[in-house]
């Protein structure tokens, strides 16, 4: 039992890196990242089989995975970190609405489009201030979008002001609640999200057009070159035309596009949402939040030690180290030590000429970003639970011949735990709910899974209450389980 | 108790200091004692609080560094400076030698009183487990605290926790004692079991060094009599001399505030 946390935390870390999706490999499966959150049109998870997504860029996929004969598979990553991803390595290739822009082609390959985009303005039923963007910037007013989209950066050339999100689902709820005054956002995201409700409507013509292509790492030329000629068969023989009407989004003519709608895909999908369907996915979910804390916690546990003890008992040179990794750990954010372990440390590794070395997979950056940070926290821990226990006792345990490190063992440690044990719980139980913070590097626990379950099921409330109970029915227990532990370590101490 | 032959090599002399000289921030706690203590003697060194009593007894062990001077015990010699390198290994060994006791008892609070007896000799003296219980049970019972040697030290009494003390002190063997006012922290009424335990042992032949106030049990029990002031010796010789005919105004002085 006392070995079992550092053999997975072990195993974990050496999950292999290797498979580096930049090789040219024809015959292993293709990863394909894309954002299921609120990716409706575009990818987005069926809610009769929640293990699967659909979309026209599923359908567009499985032509292209016909045309090439090389399997293609879908990996979840956060839209607003696709390029970075890519730039990692961690996929063959994003495909999720993305459009072609000169500073975006700088820095990634794109193949050829595969569909034409305009920007859509909606506004509230009724709205009778203005009808278009023109009217919209005469009055200042205030427009939701998407960071880092045509759309955003049309809003800022006009120099109007514009409320970011990263989501599709969210700015079309706050123009309801009057959060914001109108939501500029892509065709199709507007025909899926916002048509169907009879609170929005749209407002002048759809403008500004752009292409969305699939994005490869620069320097992947073989890849692109086989996807380009898979889609322009596609195009050629009517396939990709399919596709698009069949999600309606064929529009030679936009205003016919308009008339034809998307059909209200939210609300049948609030109703496929049943408690079978998204439950599972929750577990999923939870039993990844489990996994992270407990070996997170399980290195925080054992790194802290060992960096208390320099910090009481070491030479100055390692007194002073002690002092400046707790002071840096708890001095930074979670998030920002997640970024780099995740991007930073890939950057450096391929740039030092290491190759993958140090590319770290989500869950291992993740293990590891919180363990570092909570060692910190742990180490404070001991160092006052260590300070607590009366020198005396040193005194007596040398006194009968007893070195420094079995005194510390047999006579220090064991009283020193138990003023440890219960700020240790507290730590264990704010570190299992920071968990949630690894989202941001492509992890998809609890609170990631409410997110996108959520999103498709407009189910806010009744999804949040039941995450909340999974998470209660995990962190109540640890409570009373301290308590116990306090009553029998704390024996005759207390 | 086999243990109180003088050391092979130094027939006679158990223990000695060589101009040992201890300070603290400049003031001298002591200063440059020399002093030699016979095997199996009971030494009782008295003296107004601050006069150096509790600082010689730590220097003999270890648990304190000194300037300059030397400790011996047995072969071994403890040098001035740091207790590290070979200082640090003769400390190791004295302690082997002299077990001690403190004023506020320090035993283990989180084990029993049993397992306060074991837990040296099966860790340090690597003793199987069966023989350093049966070792402890002997030994509890010699203190007369067998029926309490499963109770934790928080559920004795001041008279008690010394006694198991003395006890685990004297589960590793040791050829002599070193006990630091303990007796100071008991009611009166306590203070006869723990002293009658160390009359017990003296009558065994082990070492006793005693910092102590008990002027009676000095004059029934000490075959020697130390006094201490501001560092020095002021009075050294068996008790019906220092007690009885002081030589110095500073004793006489100290002995009637001590008698009331």
């Amino acid at each position: 039992m006392r070995g079992a946390p550092l053999l997975v935390l072990l195993a974990a870390l050496a999950l292999p890196v290797a498979t580096s999706p930049a090789t040219a490999d024809t015959t292993r499966p293709l990863l394909w990242a894309t954002d299921a959150e609120g990716g409706a049109p575009y990818t987005f998870k069926d809610p009769k089989d929640p293990n699967r997504n659909i979309g026209f860029e599923v359908e567009i996929i499985a032509e292209i995975e016909k045309e090439i004969g090389q399997p293609i598979v879908p990996q979840q990553y956060a839209f607003s970190s696709l390029i970075l991803g890519l730039q990692r390595g961690d996929f063959d290739f994003a495909m999720n609405g993305l459009e072609v822009t000169p500073d975006r082609a700088e820095k990634v390959l794109f193949s050829i489009p595969y569909y034409v985009f305009r920007e859509q303005l909606v506004v509230r039923r009724g709205e009778s201030r203005f009808r278009d963007l023109e009217g919209c910037a005469k009055i200042h007013c205030v427009v939701g979008t998407l960071e880092d989209t045509a759309a955003d950066r049309l809003l800022h050339a006009r120099g109007m002001t514009a409320t970011m999100y990263d989501g599709v689902v969210e700015p079309y709820r706050d123009l309801v609640l009057g959060r914001v005054d109108a939501v500029l956002l892509d065709l199709p995201i507007a025909i899926y999200y916002a048509k169907p409700n009879p609170d929005l409507e749209f407002a002048g013509e759809a403008m500004a057009r752009g292409t969305y292509a699939i994005m490869f790492q620069k320097g992947n030329e073989a890849l692109k070159h086989r996807i380009d000629a898979a889609l322009e068969r596609l195009i050629q023989d009517g396939r990709l035309r399919a596709i698009l009407e069949h999600w309606n989004l064929w529009d030679d003519q936009q205003a016919a596009l308009a008339q034809v709608g998307g059909g209200d895909i939210i609300a049948a999908s609030r109703q496929a949402w049943t408690f079978e369907r998204y439950f599972p996915l929750l577990l999923r979910g939870a039993t990844l939040t489990v996994f992270l804390a407990v070996v997170s916690f399980g290195l925080a546990v054992l790194l802290g030690l060992p960096i208390a003890c320099m910090r009481l008992y070491g030479a100055a040179p390692l007194r002073w180290a002690a002092i400046a990794y707790v002071e840096f750990f708890r001095g930074i954010p979670v998030l920002l030590l997640l970024y780099v372990l995740y991007y930073g440390m890939a950057d450096l590794s391929t740039a030092s000429g290491l190759g993958s070395a140090f590319r770290l997979d989500p869950i291992q950056a993740a293990i590891l970003g919180l363990g570092l940070n909570y060692a910190a926290y742990e180490a404070e821990i001991y160092r006052a639970g260590i300070s607590a226990v009366p020198y005396g006792q040193w005194e007596a345990a040398a006194s009968l011949g007893m070195t420094g490190w079995l005194a510390f063992r047999r006579i220090i440690l064991p009283q020193a735990v138990r003023t440890i044990l219960p700020p240790m719980t507290g730590d264990f139980v704010a570190l299992f709910k920071d968990t949630s913070i690894v989202s941001t590097i492509a992890v998809v626990e609890l609170s990631k899974q409410y997110q996108i379950l959520s999103k498709s099921s407009m189910k806010y409330l009744e999804i949040g209450l039941l995450t909340a109970v999974l998470y209660l029915v995990m962190s109540v227990p640890l409570g009373f389980l301290s308590r116990r532990l306090e009553k029998i370590w704390g024996r005759g101490i207390l | 108790m086999t243990a109180a032959t003088a050391p092979p090599g130094n027939p006679g002399t158990d223990l000695a200091l060589e101009g040992l000289r201890k300070g603290y921030d400049g003031h001298p706690i002591l200063d440059g004692l020399t002093l030699e203590i016979a095997a199996g003697s009971t030494v009782a060194i008295i003296g107004p609080s601050g006069g150096g009593k509790s600082t010689l007894l730590r220097c003999l062990n270890g648990l304190t560094p000194f300037e300059a001077g030397g400790v011996r015990v047995g072969p071994h010699r403890l040098g001035a400076g740091p207790i590290a390198g070979p200082n640090r290994a003769a400390a190791q060994q004295i302690r082997r030698l002299l077990g001690m006791i403190f004023q506020d008892f320090q035993l283990f609070p989180h084990l029993t009183a049993i397992e306060n007896l074991v837990e040296a000799p099966l860790r340090v003296l690597g003793m199987p487990v069966e023989e350093a219980r049966a070792e402890a049970e002997r030994l509890l019972e010699r203190v007369g605290l067998s029926h309490r040697k499963d109770a934790y030290p928080r559920e004795l009494s001041g008279g008690q926790k010394q006694r198991v003390a003395i006890a685990r002190a004297l589960s590793m063997h040791p050829r002599g004692l070193l006990c630091d006012e303990i007796t100071s922290a008991l009611d009166p009424e306590l203070k006869g079991e723990v002293l009658a335990v160390m009359e017990d042992l003296r009558r065994d032949g082990i070492t006793l060094l005693m910092v102590t106030h008990e002027i009676g049990f000095a004059r029934r029990a000490a075959d020697r009599v130390l006094v201490l002031d501001h560092g020095a010796i002021l009075e050294d010789g068996p008790p019906s001399e220092v007690l009885e005919r002081p030589k110095t105004a500073r004793t006489r002085q100290f002995l009637s505030l001590l008698l009331g």
